[in-house]
Order: C-alpha cells, then structure tokens, then sequence
C-alpha cells in the first residue's frame, strides 16, 4: 500500500507493531491506541519516534496530553462512507494544535484526497497504486473553496470582499 | 435572483470535471460500483428500477427563465422529454444513460445549475420558503440565508461523509412553507427584542420509518453565528451519530436517544470550544452575499386594475384567480401558483415544452424567475395584476392553469413502484385515481384545503406522515395494501397524522378516501373548518368508523 507524504509517494518509515508482538529497542513505530495508553510514558521513553493509531469512536481528547511528542497520529477510515476521522482531524490541527505527520488510513481513494487535506491529513497510505500516482494532479482539481478550515486556503467570500476592497481603494 | 460569480461557475466546472473523471473510471472498471456509488450519489445519480435517475438541484427553489429553458433541453436532449418536480425543491430525470450524465452536467453548469450534494449522506439541497422575497410580512429575504449556507454546506471537507443524510429548511415567515419542523435543522428567521436579526434553531425533526418533529434546541442564534451554531451541532452529530444502524443513523434518533437537553448541552460544549474559527459572518460578509441577489424594478401600479376588474366577469377566471393567485408585498403585484397536478396527470411532473413555455411566460409576466415550491408545484412571484387575465389563457393552454392549488387534488406523491427500486406499493395511479374522483371543481372547492400525501413506502418521500391524510403503500403477501393516516401537518403547527386502522388494498384507497372526507362534510361544524382542524377537535373515531363500519 503506497505512502503519500507532502504530495510524494514515499518509504514508510514507521513499523507496524501489532498488540501482542515485541516492541524493537529503537526505529519509529506505529501502535494501536490501546497498547499505547497502557504505559504511553515508558512507550514514549524508548529511542525512536512513535506513532499512533487512533479509533474513530473514541474522542482525541485521551490523546491530547501526549500530542507534543507523537511524531504521527494515524487516523481510521474503515470504510469509504466512514467520516468520523474528517472531524478528529481538524480538532487534532485546529483546537489541539497537532503539528506531526497526520496520516490517513483505510479505505483510501483520491476521490477524498481534497476533503482529507483540508482537513488536516498530510500523509495519506492509499489503497491503489494508480491513485497514490495521481496524488498531485487530483490536489489540483479545485481553485475555489467555499468554507475556512485550518488549511489556511482562502475562502471564496474573502476573496470576494478583499476584491471588493481593493475596487472601492481605487475608486 | 442571486447571480453566480466567476468563484461559484469555476467551482461547478472543476465538479463537473471530477466527476467526468469518476465516470470514466467507472466505465474503464477501475471504480468498483461499490465505491462509485457513493461518488455518484453525491452529484445526485442513483440507480433506479429501470435506469439511472438524475436529481438536479434547485436551490432554495428560486429558478431563471434561463435556467429553466436548459432544464428543458435536458429533458429533451437527455431524456425522455419531461422532468419530475420533487418535494425538495429538486427536479429529477429518470431515464439518464450514465455515459451521457458528465455532458449532461456539463450543460447544466453552464447557466449555474448542479446536481452537488442532492443525494449520499452529506448536507442536502438547502431548502426554503418558495414565496422567499415576496411574501407579504417576511422577516427579510431567507434566501440570503439559504444562499449563505449553500456555500457553506457545498464540498465541505468535514461533512461530506456523514452518518446519513442530512436536511436543512429556512422560513422567514410566520406561516411555514418550508415545512422546517420536518427537518434534520430547521432554521425560523426571526427579530429578537433588540430588533436583531437571527434564528430559531430546531433540531431532529424528519419522516422516514421514525418521523419526529424538530424541537428547539436553541430559541436565538445571531446571524452571525449561525455558521458556527449549525457547525457545531453537525460535528457532534458527525462523532456521535450511529453509524452502525442506517435506519438509526438520522440526528432525530441521536438527539431522540440523548435527549434535547442533552443534545444541546453537548453542542453548546462543542460551540464554546469552537471559538472564532473564521467562521462569523461580520456585516460586510452578510451584505456581499446580499448585494448579489438582485431584485425586479416594480412598477407602481393599482391595487386593483381595470383588467382585472373586467376579467372578474368570467367565472372560469375567477375560480382560477381565487384558487392560484396570493399576495406580494409589492401593491399591484401578485404570486401565481402554477399547478402541476392536472386531472389524471403524475403529481410534479412536466413536459419539456411545458418548462420551455413557463420560461417565457415568466419573462413576459414574472421578471425572468420562476419558483419550485415542496408541494410539487411552480410559481411565477412576480406578476403585475393587470396581467393575469392574459396569463390565465396561456397557462389554460399549457395545461397549467387546474384551479386545484391547496385542494383536494393537489396531491404531493413519491414516484411510487413505477420508478423506485425502493418502493413497495404504487403511487403515481393513486394519485391520478384520486383526482379523477374529486375532479368536480365545486365539490373540491367545497371541501376547502385538504392536503392529500402519498409514499409509496415507508422512506416518506410524498411526506405520508404530514398530509392532512397520508397515504402510505405496503407490501403484503405480495399485494399492495395502503395505511391511511388523518390529522398530520407539514406547517408551523407541524404534527404526525394519526393510523385510522388496517391497511386497506389497492382497490379500495379511492372509495376509503372519498369516505373519510364524507364523513368530513357531515361531521365539520362550519364550513369554514378545514379537514385537518375537524381531525384535531374529534379525534379518529368517526372518520375510523366511517370507513370500517361496512368493510
């Protein structure tokens, strides 16, 4: 399954460590949320980064005390119809603060790439080998954006009244 | 009329283009139908009994002539030469080739029209009162508002992959057209004591196979806020709504379950922590909104003209005039209801020769616009009273001129077994049956206003549970059966219509409607009482005997 990070398909550096295997001494690795609210402490003491998986159904606030030094959150979705991540994402960037990998999981298509980084993700393990490929074009898509969003993009009624400004200033 | 801009017709275009992309890769095999589905359910595509059906959105129900005439061409160029008008301010075609839909769009986009978010569970077609703008005694327009929210709520990155679907109605005015209380939010524009301008927010209201009024969860919200106000309340239904359940997954259930106070302290928990999010609409963002929409240069004209005085001596004309014609706020100008429910006809529909001939009808007599309006029918809003009489003629012509608006068979029907792979039971024959039978003018004038709703399964589309009798179509053993329902409203005194008793088949709806309102004409204690306000004061009992005493 291809990793797209900052617009490239890249080499997932992050092991996956299921519930029950051995943690390695060092290396980033990426773990259920579960395993990690065990001991978040020890497991956060260990050389190399950490990374966790989060589920939909359960609210970030839990994960909030560690987010400084999480180096990626991973979000769910379990199926393609499944938005609930769409929220936890932006609470994560714009009420919490989150500035680490943000990563997409699940039932990935380009079709969500625009909603998804307008939401806050930033990393992206995409189901299809074609759609990994067609990361920069399908970010391309749109100009226009109607709603603000921790993006930063320019909404389309700002963009309307700063042009309105601008006219009435060179009147 | 709002006038889309460069920003709004770039939008549509770069959607259009997605989604000829997303057909292409349909075709090619490279989308799974599974995962097409839900691209395709977002730009209004379903795939129906026979055919893929197109669902066009209409926004707040306000229409251009020019509009209008490119629906038309759809129909004709698309389709098979007519559209059907829906209760949510929709128009759908039922006989679209899937290859075809990007060109389709394409067209449609061209004069500002597109089919984003008419179905797939992400925020719906806003929708609104259809006189908005027009209606004598309005707050303020509620389209500036509807408009507002239609941006918002168009390809929102957080919302467009909800629990369900998710429903969203405006009024501006004290008699609700919108039938808001029916909605996921409904929003009642209104002036606080300081004269400000703001919303009654109601919450968890909708039909379906668990129908629940909306009830307030907050009595104001600013104008300024109600971004943030309907963000919030869409973000804790988003984490907390069931997804585990489709037929649980609607906010009714989630703030049924939790409770309104409960629900309202989590949104308020939720708004609070929000902040200012760029979200708050500061005045000059409300005017530039406002400043788009564009209003007719009306004449100063008579209250009554001499045309219309003369024109009175018909009484053809003046049955139509009584039954179609409301007040403006404007003097010397009304609104015209066009029905689209002619005897024998399927509720909603229209020709494309029809929708080409109201375009040009309402450039002659209505300033360009036309109106779509939640009772499958069209209105002109803006007709100066002098023309009337000539407007009568031409719409006799068209078929459009059934004096019927508000009576007995203005019936609003889902399109039933004859075009839904949902369906258990037909509905459009209903219908048709039902207004052959009270097809007498008189006799239905008589009556008064009876609003007759039809579903052709549990889904409500034909909104069953509000009409004053609800008719709704279930399979048993393989035959149609109907439940019948009395005493529902979709206005602001909205209630359920209350089950008189067994389901009756196919044969007998008719004959079990004319009894009910039989028994209507001899129980009602003037003639003044309208069928719903003799329900109300009398209970089924009567109406219950009335039908089963000799079944």
């Amino acid at each position: 399954m291809p990793l797209v990070k900052q617009g490239r398909i890249i080499t997932d550096l992050f092991v996956h460590v299921a519930d029950g295997a051995e943690l390695p001494g060092d290396g980033a690795i990426l773990i259920s949320a579960a395993r990690f609210l065990e001991d978040p402490e020890a497991i956060l003491k260990r050389a190399g980064k950490t990374g966790v998986i989060w589920p939909n159904s359960r609210a970030v606030d839990d994960l909030v005390p560690y987010l400084e030094r999480l180096a990626a959150v991973a979000l769910v979705f379990p199926t393609f119809r499944d938005g609930r991540a769409y929220s936890q994402a932006r609470l994560l960037r714009e009420r919490h603060g989150y500035d680490g990998e943000l990563r997409a999981t699940g039932q990935i298509l380009r079709d969500q790439f625009v909603f998804m980084t307008r939401a806050g993700f930033d990393a992206f393990e995409v189901k299809k080998d074609a759609d990994a490929d067609a990361f920069a074009e399908t970010m391309k898509r749109y100009s226009v954006f109607y709603q603000p969003t921790g993006d930063g993009r320019v909404t389309a009624l700002n963009r309307r009244m700063q042009l309105r400004h601008s006219e009435s200033a060179g009147q | 009329m709002y006038a889309y801009d460069e920003l709004d017709r770039t939008l549509i275009n770069e959607r259009v283009s997605e989604f000829r992309d997303q057909v292409k890769r349909r075709l090619s095999g490279e989308l799974t139908e599974d995962e097409f589905k839900i691209l395709r359910l977002q730009n209004g595509v379903y795939l129906q009994l026979h055919a893929y059906m197109f669902r066009v959105a209409i926004p707040y129900g306000t229409l251009s002539s020019k509009q209008l005439r490119r629906l038309a061409h759809v129909a004709r160029r698309y389709d098979r030469g007519y559209g059907h008008f829906t209760t949510r301010q929709n128009i759908q075609f039922n006989w679209i080739k899937l290859a075809e839909l990007p060109d389709a769009l394409a067209e449609l986009a061209d004069v500002g029209i597109h089919a984003m978010q008419t179905s797939g569970n992400n925020m719906r077609n806003v929708t609104s009162d259809q006189w908005a703008g027009v209606a004598p005694g309005e707050v303020e327009d509620p389209r500036i508002w509807s408009e507002i929210l239609r941006q918002h709520t168009t390809l929102h990155p957080e919302f467009s992959f909800l629990p369900r679907k998710f429903k969203i109605a405006i009024t501006a005015s004290e008699h609700d057209r919108a039938a808001i209380k029916i909605h996921d939010i409904g929003l009642r524009l209104h002036k606080n004591a300081d004269g400000e301008t703001g919303f009654e927010v109601l919450v968890g209201g909708g039909l379906g196979r668990t129908p629940f009024i909306a009830k307030t969860i907050k009595p104001f919200v600013h104008g300024r806020d109600i971004l943030s106000y309907v963000e919030a309340i869409l973000r804790v239904y988003n984490q907390y709504g069931r997804r585990d359940n489709i037929y649980k997954a609607r906010i009714k259930i989630l703030v049924h379950e939790l409770g309104i106070e409960k629900f309202a302290r989590e949104v308020e928990e939720e708004w609070k922590l929000m902040g200012d999010v760029g979200l708050t609409l500061d005045h000059s963002a409300i005017e530039e909104v406002r400043s788009r929409f564009s209003y007719p240069a009306y004449e100063k004209l008579p209250h009554m003209p001499d045309e219309l005085k003369q024109a009175a001596a018909d009484p053809l004309f003046e049955r139509w005039r009584k039954n179609s014609v409301a007040p403006h706020k404007v003097q010397g100008y009304s609104i015209v209801t066009l029905s689209l429910k002619p005897v024998g006809g399927p509720p909603g529909d229209a020709t494309a020769d029809q929708m080409d001939a109201v375009a040009d009808l309402a450039d002659k007599y209505s300033f360009g616009e036309i109106r779509v309006g939640h009772e499958q029918n069209l209105a002109l809003p803006h007709v100066a009273k002098r023309d009337l009489p000539q407007l009568w003629r031409a719409l006799d012509r068209l078929g459009l001129a059934t004096p019927n608006v508000n009576l007995v068979t203005d019936i609003i029907a889902c399109p039933g077994l004859d075009y839904c792979s949902l369906a258990n039971a037909r509905s459009i024959p209903i219908a048709q049956e039902l207004t052959r039978r009270f097809a007498n003018h008189d006799t239905a004038d008589m009556i008064g206003r009876l609003h007759i709703n039809i579903s052709g399964c549990i889904n409500a589309c034909g909104h069953h549970h509000v009409g004053h009798i609800g008719i709704l179509g279930v399979e048993k053993n393989g035959e149609e059966f109907y439940q019948i329902t009395i005493g529902g409203r979709a206005d602001e005194n909205a209630q359920m219509g209350v089950l008189i008793g067994p389901a009756v088949p196919y044969a007998e709806v008719a004959d079990v409607i004319e009894d009910i309102v039989e028994a209507y004409l001899a129980l009602r204690d003037r003639p003044e009482e309208l069928f719903v306000d003799t329900v109300k004061r009398l209970g089924v009992e009567p109406f219950k005997e009335r039908v089963y005493a000799t079944r």
